[in-house]
């Protein structure tokens, strides 16, 4: 033991406290407000990104860093030899890794080397929704029937001199005890009698419990290729995300139509083509004979949102405008989608421009990163309008 | 002092006697303790006082998140500076800490004896708290995000300093500079003279001449020698820089007509830094070699339990495991060195004939290696032949889809190690021409040993010195065999094959 005495002055072991040090955590604060302006940014690439839409939505997207990558002079980690080390058998003409089609360009060999640099950003579809729809409002809602659709629900927000034990709140325990004994004149926490106990209860909230229905129309007809349902089928995507979070529960009637509709499944919505002209009308009159069968106004908010390539059989229009109408009469809204890729003129936007309700929309869309400027434009905030 | 403490301060006592006698010289030790996410952001900002950027908070993020998945630990950190300050992860064992402190000792007496770190500031803690303290003032003076995106500039091009050790002129580059200009004017005037070795004069000139600090006079034979061998016509204007110049950074910062006496303050800052880093870039097997021979002989020195001495062996070979992903640092370098010690310990016949080497001076030759060397020399001169075949390296490169082992001949694979640490891995670019096109334009030189350039990275570095040099800026390099020119004038790239 003797022989080894800590020389002092050689050298020193100190234990600070680091609890303030927070430089790391604040230029990653930095980075990530980068990362989120950079996903801001790319909002309308990624709202039709494909590996979102056709997901369950329960996984991490991968956002491409662009901006975020340290760039700076480098070799082309793919054109180089490089060294590399073996188990001892090996052989020229092994085979250490292969691209994917996938990753291609990343390389099997990630390693060190700065080339092989992962560019890019994992954001779950939670936090990308919130981004989403920080911009957007649900417009229109109404109130129905209370009564029937509330849900009980319980939070402790009371505080009472009696209940369980396992509730007992002690910081208020403890002030009422000091507030005792200093009134008896004796300063200190001692003494806890039933009387100081105080404990948490919690009271019954009743929440409203609220229904959507979207009714989901598309024209199937020959004249809509993959584009134009790929855009639907994204809009759709993200309008049943947000009503999500808006209504406890939201139900979707997909109708398909050409020149005459019929209630499908979600697949064939937007897997299934079919050919012939197209009639309107059909769709909106089937969406009312659901909407009367199944979905009562009165305790349904109802999203009727049309889209289309803008083809109509021309003498049908009237009879559109007038059925338009009557869904409105029962609906929060109604949303016309044309996806027109090469600015035709169209035979329903012809009508629909004149058309002037409330609660009557329509967006066009000419190209894939427009779905979200449709979102916003269905669903942007409004002014608090006059409306009970 | 709790208990722990006590028991770590005295293996350290203990470590430290034991690195004595094996004539270990380390400057004096300051070891700090502190919880992953300190040791995390030292780590990633490579200094505990750096100046804050996005980029350490994205490296720190990422290294952050390996330690929680438990996919990466860093035990510890040690700076080169004096005293030397070393951080231990807080919950490491007594054992872990043991192995730490040693490898850490070895660490600072590669830092205070290998050449390479002669002109390291060795109060750098102090220096970049101090810069990051201007920078932070900076930020409150011309706004955050202005000195942020300016930093992201010049991070852009902040390998390409000159970190050669010596210096002629007392490390005054403007001086140098001007000096080989007015040398070169000097030629002009006159008629060129003589023989094909007379540019030599000039570097002599240079070297001993400049020391002195009054120039042309002063060198050996330079008033008449240092005229410029080639015939340059009287009327070419003269080149600038002189030389193509290897340190753009300072170069840029010099003689950019749009920079800001900030911004030219931050540039010399960060230039610093980086010189400071440089040895360390230069020296990663070496030292890591050298850290890791150490930790195991003073460890095997000492008296340790038989738990422990199974839980050294676990965490040495955890560090020392070679990877098949890429060179493990650690690994070759140890290898390296216990090959030196072997073979001058017991030189061969022939080793002892031809080159009089006694047997017995391992020691003495390692001790030597580390002063000298740098991981060029190191790989060139000591993977041998049996080194390569016993450590079973390889060439592999890129073939369609697949990476492919090509090449296993010894020499080709030493050849290739070396050629991938020159200029520390990064390409080697010069300003090739300051005054380009005759309009102030910038002209950097790719000097191209057969490696391409990554070209995405390349037309996104280019806005980059765009925004220091302030005038369009042209890289020369080559692909696909053929001389190619990149500009970028501030709105547009372009491409063209020369």
């Amino acid at each position: 033991m003797s022989s080894f005495q800590p020389d002092k002055a050689n050298f020193i072991v100190s234990k600070e406290d680091w609890s303030l040090h927070r430089k790391g955590y604040q230029d990653q604060q930095r980075h990530q407000e980068k990362v989120r302006e950079v996903i801001k940014q790319n909002l309308p690439d990624l709202v039709t990104e494909e590996n979102i839409i056709m997901s369950d939505g329960k996984q991490i997207i991968k956002v491409p860093l662009r901006n975020l990558e340290e760039y700076r002079f480098i070799h082309n980690f793919q054109k180089q030899k490089h060294v590399g080390q073996g188990d001892g058998d090996s052989e020229v003409g092994d085979v250490l890794a292969q691209d994917s089609p996938k990753d291609a360009g990343k390389g099997g060999k990630a390693g060190d080397q700065p080339g092989a640099d992962v560019v890019e950003a994992e954001i779950s579809l939670e936090d990308l929704e919130d981004l989403i729809f920080d911009e957007l409002e649900l417009p229109y809602i109404e109130d129905k029937n209370k009564e029937e659709l509330e849900s009980v629900s319980f939070r402790f927000n009371d505080i009472r001199k009696k209940g369980l034990m396992s509730n007992i709140d002690k910081k208020r325990t403890i002030l009422e005890n000091l507030r005792r004994n200093a009134i008896s004149g004796v300063r200190g926490i001692h003494g806890i009698s039933p009387d100081d106990l105080r404990f948490k209860t919690w009271e019954d909230v009743r929440l409203p419990k609220s229904n959507a229905v979207i009714i989901a129309m598309m024209d199937t007809s020959g004249s809509m290729g993959a584009f134009e349902k790929y855009c639907a089928r994204s809009f759709f995507f993200w309008m049943t995300r947000f009503l999500r979070r808006q209504y406890e529960k939201v139900e979707i009637v997909f109708l398909a139509h050409h020149t005459e509709a019929k209630e499908v499944s979600e697949q064939d919505f937007f897997t299934r083509g079919e050919s012939g002209g197209t009639i309107c009308s059909s769709v909106y009159q089937k969406a009312l004979d659901i909407i009367d069968g199944r979905y009562p106004p009165s305790s349904y908010n109802i999203y009727p949102f049309h889209f289309s390539d803008g083809d109509n059989l021309t003498s049908d229009n009237d009879r559109c405008i007038r059925l338009i109408g009557e869904l409105l009469e029962r609906s929060n809204m109604f949303g016309y989608g044309e996806v027109n890729q090469y600015n035709r003129g169209s035979t329903l936007m012809s009508a629909y421009r004149n058309l002037k309700q409330d609660r009557f929309m329509y967006y066009v869309i000419k190209e894939k990163g427009e779905v979200y400027r449709a979102l916003k434009h269905f669903f942007h905030k409004r002014e608090k309008e006059a409306r009970s | 002092m709790t208990n722990e403490l006590a028991q770590l301060e005295y293996a350290i006592a203990e470590i430290m006697e034991i690195a004595d006698g094996f004539g270990l010289d380390y400057y004096p030790m300051r070891y700090e303790i502190c919880p992953a996410d300190i040791i995390y952001t030292f780590g990633a900002y490579g200094m505990p006082t750096r100046f804050s950027h996005w980029s350490f908070g994205k490296m720190f993020n990422k290294m952050k998140m390996q330690y929680d998945f438990g996919l990466s630990k860093i035990y510890e950190l040690v700076i080169n500076s004096n005293p030397c300050y070393a951080f231990l992860l807080e919950g490491n064992s007594l054992i872990q800490n043991k192995l730490i402190i040693a490898h850490v000792l070895a660490h600072c007496d590669f830092f205070k004896n290998n050449l390479r770190f002669g002109n390291t500031n060795r109060d750098m803690v102090e220096s970049m708290s101090a810069t990051a303290e201007r920078i932070g003032r900076y930020e409150l003076l011309y706004g955050a995000e202005t000195v942020e995106s300016f930093i992201d500039a010049v991070l852009g091009i902040q390998e390409h300093v000159d970190p050669q050790l010596i210096k002629p002129l007392r490390y005054d580059k403007r001086r140098q500079t001007e000096e080989k200009l007015r040398r070169m004017k000097e030629a002009q005037s006159k008629p060129p003279r003589g023989g094909a070795y007379d540019d030599l004069w000039e570097l002599d000139g240079l070297g001993t001449g400049g020391s002195s600090g009054t120039g042309a006079g002063a060198g050996a034979g330079s008033g008449a020698g240092s005229r410029a061998g080639s015939a340059a016509k009287p009327e070419a204007p003269l080149p600038f820089p002189p030389e193509p110049e290897k340190d753009v950074v300072w170069f840029i910062q010099e003689y950019s007509e749009s920079l800001e006496d900030w911004q030219r303050d931050i540039m010399s800052m960060l230039r610093e830094e980086m010189l400071y880093f440089w040895p360390q870039m230069e020296t990663k097997i070496m030292n890591e070699g050298w850290a890791s021979y150490w930790h195991q002989r003073i460890l095997r020195e000492m008296d340790l339990t038989s738990e422990e001495t199974i839980e050294f062996a676990k965490l040495n070979a955890s560090v020392v495991q070679p990877s098949r992903q890429s060179l493990n640092p650690y690994y070759l370098g140890l290898k390296i060195f216990e090959d030196i010690e072997r073979r001058w310990d017991h030189p061969t016949e022939e080793e002892v004939r031809r080159y009089g080497r006694e047997p017995g001076k391992g020691r003495e030759k390692m001790f030597e290696v580390r002063e000298l060397d740098s991981d060029l020399s190191f790989i060139r001169s000591y993977l041998t032949k049996d080194l390569v075949r016993d450590l079973d390296l390889y060439i592999f490169e890129k073939q369609g889809p697949e990476w492919k082992i090509t090449d296993k001949t010894w020499e080709h694979i030493r050849d290739q190690l070396v050629a991938s640490r020159v200029n520390g891995g990064a390409p080697y670019i010069v300003v090739q021409d300051g005054d380009y096109l005759r309009s102030g334009e910038l002209l950097l030189k790719h000097q191209y040993e057969g490696i391409e350039l990554d070209l995405k990275y390349l037309e996104r570095t280019l806005p980059y010195v765009y925004r220091l040099w302030g005038r369009p800026v042209h890289l020369q390099t080559v692909v696909e065999e053929k001389p190619a020119m990149f500009s970028y004038d501030g709105e547009k790239h372009f491409r063209k094959m020369l």
